[in-house]
């Protein structure tokens, strides 16, 4: 249990160490698509010793290495698929801050859509039970209108027993 | 000394709040009327007692008492005044110290302002904060006393870390905890609601100014966080999808929501048992996210150092609260009669459509945020959710909200036509088409899809509020004197939606127009971006009380005509010896030009990054204008009659029924 | 009570659950997808010897043998080395370094300090390898079986809990496999 306690400490200050000062590289390349590709790739991936950034904001060795690798890559030519694999390869899906489409991230991928389907479905159900019989004209209605009326004004404590 | 008679006050007040929250709820279902006006005085003694206890932290900090642990932890004899007195919430001990005393400060306050509710109701509304309070002040208590000491005491402290040595901590945690606590008034209207089996009209308009106000302090405190993420961190993001952001705007959103939904509640007696549940839902989010910031479940860039003991303390207080809640509902809300009918094709029709976007939008969040964790407690691998699926999922969601928003408050209660709606939209339509085509083109001379779209949806919000108070005034004798004689909270309503407007241009220009570089640049070096002309002219020492800093400095000129000049620090806290870089920034309404300085590169060179940012403030702008709109809807007449107890409230009620 | 109105219930009743098992797991730990795959290729000089090289043949000398991250830098690695020492006394199993990011004086001053339990340490000044073998967080330990298969990692330092509980049956199993 010690350790995991250094452990926990080191990460700390590994993780302050990286948030607070900005470590700036200074690639250059040989054209801006390959520098819109690095931008995009390094705010993509996640850097796995930092507490929660991505390879680009992140200021811990591993992740000034990564970008090194990363912009090495993308100078040789390399895919983005490429790239991706090669990160995959090494440190799984976790690096990936767009979860891979696979049988157990289905739900997270068409959760929102079906959460969007249940509620539209029950939107219009509920609006269609609704619209009935809609009598215009009459805003709230008579009996609705002294009730809330008589609930704002002050009463006397014992009428107020209703249910 | 102190310390300890802090400590004892906290017990005292914690004491109190357990009274507070359980007399007046036996004195109320008994129908004994000194049990139940035990309540306010109770909520009165309670809040003082806290700001005693608080006041006493603040005093251990001011006079550098580094015999109490969490002061020593957090500061240091050089650290200025001002953040000695902001570090008192700057950990985990005292922020939640802060919390407790707010949440104290708003049962005070409901206490004070709810002279023409029914004596049970405000029994039963501040039982249910009182025991809420109770859980809370015993975290603070049993867990994270911040009262510790320490022995012997140290010579001095460690100091505040370096990123909290800024106006955005000052800031930035008392507005969002007001704005977490200040939905725990909705939420105990809501139980004690369904406890008293009185949910009605009366209810929701009772509830409503306590939301928006509750409502309004969470978009500022965000809006504060987002803000100090930009200039702080140095890399020039304001929103990261980071669990503990996400926290924060679960509840908004689910906020959002019940504002609305309880305008119906009020206005058409109907929605109710979705309104509590939404109330319900709010508060629980803003426990959820207390869970997730201090328990260490999920990596966040803004976490607390977490311990188990407070983890497991914290989930048990959600558990208790919400499932208690949760179950009150289940068991009291199917005796909730909900009338009023609406035709498909009226302003009960949006308003739910708003809620469903709203609460669909949320559960995707929620699901993002915790589904690593579901995935991993079920050992099917470790994956990250980031910002690529929150920006994938969330945005299709809001495109069809800010249309909607667009047409639902010109929208009539009950039934409307479509033939109405559309002659009085016609021309924001085009307008939008138009404009939201041609202003990105005319602006940044080439566009995308996502442009067009969020220019097009802001453009047509704002046209329809035009139109929507051009058809409200116009039947007055002048258009002036028609648009004058609109209640406060018709503004509040237009200025809050025109702030999303301004949010989503905001958000639309300067994601997708921003400019970046990052270079070496020596005395003398000179880059354009975006039409500026950056040019380095070196650095020079420089130093604050407690820090060593090198100073940058960049001047910036326009076609040959200076714009400002920038300066850029890397310094070095001596105590922690923590590096950190603070950005410069020449900020504008339209554009930001942000430099930060990274590493010397050797021969006088320097690592700089540049940022050109077009329209990013509009981000934060916007937020202004939905929470002032906040505070127009929130001191509209009809409330402020309500908490004077004046006459005429017949009139008030009816311009209430007449106003939509 | 109508069974629609039990829903959030049910739901946050699930979550709260989840919840109660997030608290004992720990979200910085992230499995390496190179487990059962062959152990990333390799060739380095060794940390004495710089013309000597040290390359992946070597962990296919062994029926099963250790392969440590590890710099001087690294301050669990320090906390770790006294059972690393105590490993390599026993003779059991053969370990083998990789230095990681490290400057060589320093790392030979660390290992002639605190003794060395290395058969053979690889020198990755640049962090290439370790980048190939998925090192994130240093001390790293795998364990390799004689065809070259990477079988499992330990992340942070090596226990004397770790190695009773999981690592010395590991081995053993593998001995096993192999005859």
């Amino acid at each position: 249990m010690k350790h995991l306690t250094v452990l926990a400490a080191l990460c700390l200050l590994v993780f302050w160490g990286s948030v607070s000062v900005a470590r700036i590289d200074t690639f250059v390349f040989d054209n801006p698509q390959d520098e819109q590709r690095f931008k995009k790739l390094s705010a993509e991936l996640r850097c796995l010793v930092c507490q929660n950034q991505n390879l680009a904001d992140s200021n811990a060795e591993l992740a000034i290495d990564l970008r090194r690798e990363l912009y090495s890559m993308i100078k040789a030519g390399k895919s983005d698929g490429e790239i991706l694999d090669f990160m995959v390869a090494r440190y799984g899906d976790f690096v990936l801050y767009r979860p891979p489409v696979k049988p157990t991230t289905y739900m997270l991928w068409v959760g929102p859509f079906i959460l969007f389907v249940i509620g539209a479905v029950a939107l219009v159900m509920f609006v269609r039970r609704r619209s009935d019989d809609v009598l215009p004209g009459d805003e709230l209605s008579t009996e609705e209108q002294s009730r809330l009326q008589g609930l704002l004004e002050k009463q006397p404590a014992g009428k107020r027993k209703q249910r | 000394m102190l310390p300890e008679i802090g400590n004892f006050i906290l017990i005292l007040a914690m004491t109190i709040a357990l009274a507070q929250g359980i007399i007046p709820l036996v004195g109320a279902a008994r129908g004994i009327p000194g049990w139940v006006a035990f309540a306010r005085p109770a909520a009165w003694v309670q809040f003082l007692l806290l700001v005693m206890s608080f006041g006493i932290l603040t005093h251990a900090f001011v006079v550098n008492d580094f015999s109490v642990a969490y002061v020593a932890n957090n500061s240091n004899s050089a650290l200025p005044l001002m953040y000695r007195i902001s570090a008192v919430w700057g950990g985990h001990e005292g922020s939640l110290l802060l919390w407790v005393m707010l949440m104290g400060g708003w049962s005070a306050a409901v206490g004070l302002f709810s002279k023409r509710l029914p004596p049970e109701m405000v029994a039963r509304v501040l039982a249910v904060m009182g025991l809420v309070g109770v859980g809370f002040t015993s975290f603070v208590v049993f867990t994270s006393n911040p009262f510790d000491r320490y022995f012997p005491a140290p010579m001095d402290g460690r100091d505040l870390n370096p990123l909290l040595q800024d106006f955005g901590l000052i800031v930035h945690p008392p507005m969002l905890y007001m704005g977490y606590v200040g939905f725990s008034v909705a939420f105990a209207f809501a139980i004690a609601a369904l406890l008293g089996g009185r949910l009605d009209a009366a209810w929701a308009r009772w509830s409503r100014p306590w939301t928006i106000v509750a409502w309004l302090f969470l978009t500022l405190g965000i809006a504060l966080g987002s803000w100090w993420a930009y200039y702080e961190l140095g890399w020039g993001g304001w929103w990261f999808w980071d669990p503990v952001e996400n926290a924060s705007f679960l509840p908004w959103l689910v906020g959002t929501a019940l504002m609305h939904s309880l305008a119906v509640s009020e206005k058409r007696s109907t929605f109710k048992s979705w309104t509590v549940l939404l109330a319900i839902f709010a508060f629980s989010l803003c426990l959820l996210g207390t869970f997730l910031v201090r328990s260490g479940v999920l990596t966040s860039v803004h976490a607390f150092a977490s311990d188990p003991t407070r983890g497991v303390y914290v989930l048990m207080l959600l558990g208790i609260v919400v499932g208690v809640s949760l179950f009150i509902y289940a068991w009291r809300a199917p005796q909730v009669k909900s009338a009023g009918n609406f035709a498909l094709l009226s302003r009960e029709t949006f308003l739910l459509g708003n809620n469903v976007l709203l609460v669909v939008a949320t559960a995707t969040i929620l699901i993002g945020t915790i589904y690593p964790l579901i995935l991993d407690a079920l050992e099917l691998g470790k994956i990250s959710v980031g910002p690529p699926y929150f920006n994938a999922v969330f945005v299709p969601l809001m495109i069809p909200l800010v249309i909607a928003l667009g047409i639902g408050p010109l929208s009539r209660w009950k039934q409307d036509s479509f033939e109405r709606l559309a002659k009085m939209l016609r021309f924001a339509l085009l307008a939008s088409l138009v404009l939201g085509v041609l202003w990105p083109w005319l602006l940044f001379g080439q566009l995308d899809f996502m442009v067009v779209v969020g220019a097009t949806i802001s453009i047509w919000l704002v046209c329809s509020i035009l139109v929507d108070l051009y058809y409200r005034s116009r039947h007055k004798s002048s258009l002036w004197k028609g648009m004058t004689s609109q209640p406060l909270s018709f503004y509040g309503m237009s200025l809050a939606h025109m702030g999303v407007a301004i949010t989503v241009i905001g958000i639309t220009f300067s994601s997708y127009y921003s400019l970046e570089k990052d270079l070496r640049m020596a005395p003398g070096d000179e880059l354009e971006l975006g039409g500026y002309l950056f040019r380095f002219d070196g650095v020079r020492d420089n130093h604050g009380p407690n820090y060593t800093a090198t100073e940058g400095v960049v001047t910036v000129s326009k076609n040959g005509e200076h714009v400002a000049t920038l300066h850029t620090q890397k310094r070095n806290y001596t105590v922690q010896q923590m590096p950190m870089t603070e950005a410069g920034i020449d900020p504008g309404l339209f554009r930001d030009l942000y430099i930060a300085m990274g590493e010397p590169l050797g021969d006088g060179g320097w690592a700089m990054r540049i940022y050109y940012k077009p329209f990013v403030r509009w981000i934060w702008l916007g937020s202004l204008f939905m929470a002032f709109g906040g505070i127009l809807a929130a001191s509209d007449r009809r409330y402020r009659l309500m908490a004077k107890r004046k006459a005429g409230l017949k009139a008030d009620a009816k311009l209430a029924v007449q106003e939509s | 009570m109508k069974a629609r109105y039990l829903i959030p219930l049910v739901v946050f009743l699930l979550m709260i659950g989840l919840f109660g098992v997030g608290l004992k797991l720990d979200p910085s730990k992230v499995p390496s997808p190179l487990i059962d795959k062959p152990a990333p290729q390799f060739s380095l000089p060794d940390l004495h010897d710089r013309e000597k090289l040290v390359d992946t043949a070597v962990l296919r000398e062994h029926k099963v043998s250790l392969f440590n991250v590890w710099a001087s830098w690294c301050v669990a690695c320090r906390q770790e080395h006294p059972f690393l020492m105590e490993l390599a006394r026993s003779g059991d199993v053969p370990i083998y370094g990789l230095n990681y990011k490290d400057k060589r004086p320093d790392a030979i001053n660390w290992l002639n300090r605190l003794g060395d339990p290395y058969t053979a340490s690889a020198f990755d000044e640049e962090g290439r390898v370790g980048i190939d073998w998925g090192v994130y967080g240093v001390p790293e330990t795998f364990v390799v079986d004689s065809k070259g298969v990477i079988r499992y990692k330990q992340i942070g330092p090596l226990t004397e809990q770790a190695w009773q509980e999981t690592i010395l049956p590991l081995i053993n199993q593998i001995r096993a496999e192999e005859g």
